[in-house]
Order: structure tokens, then C-alpha cells, then sequence
């Protein structure tokens, strides 16, 4: 599966990758593009390259701290409409707690280690590229 | 002097008004030191911050990493994924 993709993203893809009879619990968890304000959509951009690797980096950490798990995450570029994802991540294992746990784990990760960039566009044309703590930072035409 | 690969990403690429450039530093250089001829050749960088975020051959990295002529720098905006 790829990590990255420019198509909407697909619950059912991830669940494919993860699910199995050994793991009894599956959580998921997706970032959905909110409609702050006058928001009409977010412009993603990534390091490709480093964003892959560092991906294929977190999912080894979640292998290695959750042996019995699956993890898989899948994250859009490209500009992503209000109300419709822009991360996946499906985690399944034996017993929920560590499903719950390594898909918390994979999502702080993505947090604090990925090249990815969120570019708001409103509804009067205007762009502001936002910062993690949610704050636009400077406004384009 | 060695030639050293430079990206920048998202409002950076903006403010330096490229996505993708070369710098020649004195090899081994600090990952500090690529920034600071990065502020020289592309004066728009002056607005990033005093220590920005940076990425040494596609792993986050400190400043005072050491860098080899070939290789890639890449200043990182704040990161904003999921």
C-alpha cells in the first residue's frame, strides 16, 4: 500500500492490511479537514521522499513496541475539500488496548515527524499556511 | 569548498523563492553553517527563524550535525501533517 496518495482515502484498504482472525481489535483513526471559519479546504504538501521514509520508520517503532500488531497508515496530498480526510491510520491486534495504543502512537508520531505542510484556502481566494498549533502564519493572494 | 544540496518546502520555498538550490561551504560544514550561507544567497531567507527545523539526507537532524559536500539539507516549516 502506498503511504502517500493524491485520491481519497479508503478505511477499507487500511482494515485489509491489518485485520486478521489472530488480532480481536481493530481502531482506526482518521483527520477529516474541519471548516474553521471560512476554510473551504487545506493544500497539503510533503518532503515525498523523506515523508515515505519516515512513515516506514514510525510503523517499524509501532512494530517493535507492539510485536503482535498490524499497523498501516495511509496520508492525501494535494488540495483535500472540508469534511473529507486527509490521514488513515487502521491499527489491529490481539486485545484492544494495544490496537487503542499503537494507533495513538502512530498519530503523535505523524505529529512530530512528518514532513507535511497544510496550506488553508477561504472562501474569498485568500491562502494562510498553518502551524501545528493551529494558528495561519502568513497570508497569500 | 563543496557543493551542498539545498531544499526548502512550504513557506520556506516561498521565502526563498525556489524550491531547490546549491550552496558551496567549506566541507565538513555544520548543518548551522549551510543555513547561515543559505541566509546570504537567498536573502529572503532572513525571516526564518534562528534556529529552523532541518532534515541531513531525509532524516530530521541537530544544527550542529556534521555535512559533506553531496549532501542534502532541507529546511523544514514547522511540520503540520495529519
Amino acid at each position: 500500500m502506498m503511504h502517500l496518495t493524491r485520491h481519497p482515502l479508503d478505511v477499507k484498504d487500511l482494515l485489509a492490511e491489518v485485520q486478521g482472525p489472530e488480532r480481536g481489535g481493530t481502531c482506526v483513526f482518521t483527520g477529516t479537514v474541519r471548516n474553521d471559519g471560512d476554510v473551504t479546504g487545506i493544500d497539503y504538501s510533503a518532503y515525498e521522499a523523506m515523508a515515505f521514509a519516515e512513515i516506514e520508520r514510525i510503523l517499524g517503532d509501532a512494530q517493535a513496541k507492539w510485536p503482535e500488531a498490524r499497523v498501516m497508515l495511509q496520508h492525501r496530498l494535494g488540495f483535500i475539500p472540508v469534511g473529507e480526510a486527509s490521514i488513515a491510520i487502521a491499527a489491529a491486534a490481539p486485545h484492544r488496548e494495544d490496537a487503542f495504543a499503537a494507533c495513538r502512537f502512530v498519530i503523535e508520531a505523524v505529529k512530530k515527524r512528518l514532513p507535511i505542510w497544510k496550506q488553508e484556502h477561504h472562501a474569498d481566494g485568500t491562502t494562510a499556511w498553518v502551524d501545528p498549533s493551529g494558528k495561519a502564519v502568513a497570508h497569500g493572494p | 569548498m563543496g557543493k551542498v544540496s539545498v531544499r526548502f518546502f512550504a513557506r520556506y520555498a516561498e521565502l526563498a523563492g525556489c524550491t531547490w538550490s546549491a550552496v558551496n561551504v567549506e566541507t565538513p560544514a555544520t548543518v548551522a553553517t549551510v543555513i547561515a550561507r543559505v541566509r546570504e544567497v537567498f536573502p529572503g531567507t532572513k525571516a526564518l527563524p534562528p534556529h529552523p527545523l532541518a532534515a541531513l539526507n531525509q532524516r530530521q537532524t541537530r544544527l550542529d550535525a556534521l555535512v559533506n559536500e553531496g549532501d542534502e539539507v532541507a529546511l523544514l516549516p514547522p511540520l503540520a501533517g495529519g
